[in-house]
């Protein structure tokens, strides 16, 4: 392994991180839309939100970035490639988030929208105020799942030949023609990606959870991906962690 | 279009084999990952982490340009095959731990009182029950392996997405294939899932 063919895969990688950035903002954004929608008292708002997480839950992530890369421009737009993997990444990484966001939100006790109602805030306030200070911290252990799942899926990416990591490697693998050190290396440059991206991801749910004054469960695993919880719902049982 | 339902049956053979090859490996990781040994919890869990958190294509070009240099010649879906069934039985695997953590313990003491041996344990006690409450969770996993089988098209298994791009290839048209393609995922997972939803209310009180 020469210093150029680092270079090369950290070139890659910062386009990797780049991408995972920016397709979780945009997720998060159509997360917290939908999820919203979902939730909201017209029923057409939450039947086309409803139908627009089947829709991106239902087809691949991969076949929609190629469609967006290939069969777009046939409609009179051209993606550039990191845009039409952002868009993709985005768009269905979004709705698997919407229904984290729906739950969470259903979950906050009923009792607390009352008190919300009694004291006559407006809907905007209820939300801001009562609402979302308690889903927000239900939210950040499947989020963390969904940011890992992301950074995965943005190796799609090299497909639609944007220069990021596994693409790199590809390249690296024509050059060179050693394989198994090559895809060996990247395999652990993701996991090493990950794992920094989790522990961020737990400081960020210790945080969320003390702000509304809730215990935190200590003596976690360095290998486990969420904090402990202290009892598994049905609901965890039937996604098992993974949309 | 016969062209894309050839995909479409190389796609739910390659779904196939990667569920049966992920529900083995899952529940042998998930019985490891219960040993009270650490010399088996420890490389098992390593090995699990490592193969959930990084990206299934990368896996799967790791097999499909590595095992032939090992002497290891497959065809290109049975590459597949193995790459999927085991990034999926990483999944399975907590599937099957949260399905057994399920099982109440006092069956766990009832098998100690009655002094069966641990295999009898797991094979007449434990899994019978563990697997009415696993089922409609390992349903779910099929549907996203199916939903990632596209991926397979970049180590030149003939599925649908790979078919897909031959015909752009040669027409020009990119619109029609893949939307088609697209829409067939959805036609296909879709219900399926709703089945799955139907199972579980049945399954999992």
């Amino acid at each position: 392994m020469t210093g150029a063919l680092w270079e090369l895969f950290f070139e890659g990688l910062w386009i990797t991180v780049q991408l995972m950035v920016y397709s979780a903002a945009l997720a998060a954004a159509v997360a917290f839309g939908i999820g919203l929608a979902r939730t909201s008292r017209f029923r057409t708002v939450r039947f086309l939100s409803g139908v627009y997480v089947e829709f991106f839950r239902g087809t691949s992530a991969l076949v929609l970035m190629f469609w967006l890369f290939f069969a777009l421009p046939l409609l009179g737009w051209q993606l550039v490639g990191i845009w039409a993997g952002t868009l993709a990444l985005g768009l269905s990484y979004g709705a698997y988030g919407s229904e984290v966001v729906r739950g969470a939100l259903q979950a906050v006790a009923p009792a607390q929208r009352e008190a919300a109602i009694a004291l006559s805030f407006t809907p905007g306030q209820r939300l801001r105020k009562v609402i979302l200070p308690q889903a927000v911290p239900e939210m950040m252990p499947p989020f963390n799942n969904l940011l890992i799942e992301l950074l995965k899926g943005t190796a799609l990416a090299s497909l639609l030949s944007i220069g990021e990591l596994t693409f790199q490697a590809k390249l690296a693998r024509l050059s060179t023609g050693q394989s198994a050190e090559i895809y060996g290396i990247i395999l652990v440059l993701y996991f090493a990606v990950a794992f920094v991206m989790t522990r961020i991801m737990r400081v960020l749910e210790r945080r969320a959870k003390a702000s509304v004054g809730r215990a935190v469960p200590k003596g976690e695993g360095w290998f486990s991906r969420k904090l402990p919880v202290e009892k598994q719902g049905p609901e965890a049982l039937a996604t098992g962690g993974k949309p | 279009m016969p062209e894309i339902l050839k995909g479409l049956w190389i796609t739910i053979q390659a779904t196939f084999y990667g569920s049966l090859v992920s529900f083995a490996l899952g529940l042998v990781w998930a019985m490891a990952l219960r040993s009270r040994s650490r010399w088996v919890t420890w490389p098992v869990s390593i090995f699990v982490e490592f193969i959930r958190n990084t990206p299934l294509l990368v896996q799967l070009f790791f097999l499909f340009f590595v095992l032939p240099g090992w002497g290891l010649t497959f065809a290109p879906l049975t590459t597949g095959v193995i790459g999927l069934g085991l990034h999926y039985s990483t999944y399975t695997s907590e599937v099957y731990r949260a399905g057994i953590d399920g099982v109440p313990p006092g069956q766990w003491e009832a098998a100690t009182a009655l002094n069966l041996p641990r295999r009898r344990t797991w094979t007449a006690v434990i899994l019978p029950q563990a697997f009415r409450r696993v089922v409609p969770a390992l349903g779910n996993y099929v549907i996203a392996m199916f939903k990632d089988t596209p991926l397979l098209a970049g180590i030149t298994v003939a599925d649908m997405l790979f078919q897909a791009n031959s015909i752009s290839a040669t027409t020009f048209d990119y619109l029609e294939p893949i939307t088609v393609v697209g829409i067939l995922f959805v036609v296909i997972s879709y219900p399926t899932s709703l089945l799955l939803r139907a199972l579980e209310r049945r399954l999992v009180r």
